[in-house]
């Protein structure tokens, strides 16, 4: 049953084959046998999935009228808050925390009678491209032990990688849903900003900062997107409009006559050989399957490593210091006589990790009185620059694509003590949260020097998210039809796995 | 581009409420200066003429009618606080001893 798609798990639950309970039993012993291997989750919720699975199951048995993906279980990256249930955002200033409230996402999620398995593991305050800069210790990639996750949402794409869950949620600042589904042989969709709500989603880059699905297939993405997104009063950014139709696209996975823009700058050197071979050869699925394939340039895009370096950890200096020891969390230093200032200082020092901090300095000196204008007034142009290169790319081609990642998954380690190798991981994913758009990872294959999976990146505009599930959905499908099977059927047993 | 000496960023830290080591001190100004040379490249092309952008939507103020809607109890809101006094969160002392 845990290797089955979501859908497949409600069809199953729907026609009263097996129960949400059974199913969420099943899910937690796959989680016991396999995730001292895994490491994807810092918090398992055993007591609490299992009620709620049973609530599921009553109301199924009462007739009442349930959501699609009712009864299905799901693991929640740890940057969410959920009322009652420790929350640690990867990072020990939050350990032991047991917020008060649920994010949005978390209430709809409960509305729809999804069960909430646990909290994933992720880089401290979504920070990081690899889950190794959670204070908790690394998550490990299912297709090798040896290797990085992804990050920030490592525990969510492993976890659907070692058929843990079948659905997670993610949240992306400047890619942490799409590499860590690329590197997994997972789809992971980070949707327009403002399409799915950011309260109680703790805060890394507030203009960046997007939550999103994360799944085993783009269909399963698409119907756990249609239950998250939507208007939220508590979110002031949130848009005002109709969620785009992504079910219906996915189940159609049309893209006759659609224009798939290849984006020149987001390819060739310093992408690894076996990326770009997969890549090339998922263009040509779709050519067959109808679309129309055409070359376009945004040359600002290289800039946009930089100018995020600059937008994100100063956006992140200013929410971070929310953690200053007084209201909850970790307090250091408390003695007699210890001034506020002092108990901040000290607890800052010991509650956040390195990169954390590197990221406060960093973004304390660009937003410095001074340097303003030469860092973060530079870095707001460029945003300005790579959202009319994406106006003008869309102008020609309905989507946009590239490789997700330039490279498949790294060994936990290679890239721990050099920032700005680390920092190269996200190059191709974070034009689309510059800009505010809708992006997708789809897994396109195994790099043949490696045999890690590799992930096939595609944009749409701002509110315009059905048009990647179309494009995602019709790649699926051809692949599946060249394979015969899923990618995640090729991933190796797992060590402790029955 | 500019260089951070280890007082700029031991300066970095203060303002930003962290007591760093001294060996994060000279780790972090070491880092730093090759982070900036980095990301210093906006400026190539971050000329006058190109306007700013600092969010994806074009934002306006929300605000919502000004009805009572439930809030979390003192209990709650509480439930976190490292320490708490007669429904208040209990802080170190915030100003100096007078003289």
């Amino acid at each position: 049953m845990i290797r089955l798609s979501a859908n497949e798990m409600a069809s199953a639950l729907a026609a009263g084959e097996t129960t949400s309970e059974k199913l969420t039993q099943e899910h937690l012993d796959r989680i016991s046998s396999v995730d001292a291997d895994v490491h994807a989750f810092l918090y398992v919720d055993t007591e609490g999935a299992l009620s709620q699975a049973r609530g599921v199951d009553t109301a199924r048995k009462n007739g009442e009228k349930l959501g699609p993906l009712a009864g299905v279980p799901l693991a929640l990256k740890d940057v969410m808050v959920q009322k009652g249930v420790p929350t640690t955002a990867g990072s020990k200033i939050l350990e032991g925390w047991r917020p008060p409230y649920d994010a949005t996402v978390v209430k709809k999620l409960k509305e729809a009678g999804i069960v909430i398995l646990g909290k994933t593991n992720m880089d401290e305050f979504a920070m990081g491209s690899s889950t190794e800069n959670s204070a908790y210790g690394p998550t490990h990639n299912p297709w090798d032990l040896s290797r990085i996750p992804g990050g920030s949402g490592g525990g969510s794409s492993a976890s659907l990688a070692a058929f843990e869950a079948p659905l997670a949620i993610g949240t992306d600042t400047g890619g942490s849903i799409r590499q860590p589904a690329a590197v997994t042989g997972t789809v992971g969709v980070k949707p327009t900003y403002g399409g799915v709500s950011r309260y109680g989603l703790i805060a890394f880059s507030s203009s960046l900062d997007q939550a999103g699905p994360c799944a085993r297939t783009v269909l399963d993405a698409a119907l756990l997107h249609e239950v998250i997104a939507g208007h939220d009063a508590h979110d002031a950014t949130s848009i005002d409009a109709p969620v785009p139709q992504v079910v219906r696209a996915a189940r159609e996975a049309n893209v006759k006559g659609m224009k798939i823009g290849v984006v020149k700058e987001l390819n060739g050197d310093g992408y690894q050989a076996g990326v770009r071979s997969r890549f090339e050869e998922s263009l040509e699925l779709l050519a067959k399957a109808g679309a129309e394939i055409v070359e376009v340039s945004c040359p600002n895009f290289e800039y946009a490593l930089a100018a995020y370096y600059l937008i994100a950890p100063s956006e992140c200096s200013s929410n971070l210091a929310r953690f200053d020891a007084m209201r909850y969390g970790l307090r250091v230093g408390d003695e007699d006589g210890a001034s506020a200032e002092s108990v901040m200082n000290l607890t800052r020092e010991m509650g956040f990790g390195r990169e954390v901090k590197r990221r406060i300095i960093l973004g304390t000196y660009a937003l410095s009185s001074g340097y303003y204008d030469a860092y973060y007034g530079s870095a707001q142009k460029v945003r300005t620059l790579i959202m009319d290169d994406f106006t003008k790319a869309f102008g020609t081609a309905d989507v946009l694509v590239s490789p997700t990642c330039p490279t498949t998954a790294f060994k936990i380690g290679e890239k721990a003590n050099d920032p700005l190798a680390m920092y190269l991981n996200d190059i191709a994913t974070i034009p689309v949260n510059m800009a505010g758009i809708g992006g997708m990872s789809v897994p396109c294959g195994l790099a043949p020097e490696d045999g890690l999976p590799v992930g096939f990146q595609i944009m749409a505009p701002a509110m315009q998210d059905q048009r990647m599930y179309s494009a995602g959905a019709a790649l699926e499908a051809s692949l599946l039809t060249e394979w015969g099977a899923p990618l995640l059927s090729r991933i190796p047993a797992l060590g402790g796995a029955k | 581009m500019s260089t951070l000496s280890r007082a700029d960023v031991a300066n970095l830290a203060r303002l930003a409420r962290i007591e760093m080591t001294d060996q994060e001190l000279d780790d972090l100004s070491t880092e730093m200066d090759v982070i900036l040379t980095a990301v210093a490249r906006v400026q190539e092309v971050a000329t006058s003429d190109v306007k700013p952008t600092s969010h994806p939507l074009p934002l306006r103020n929300v605000v919502r009618a000004d009805v009572v809607t439930p809030s979390l109890t003192p209990e709650a809101a509480l439930s976190g606080a490292p320490a708490n006094e007669e429904q208040r969160f209990r802080v170190p002392q915030i100003l100096g001893e007078e003289a």
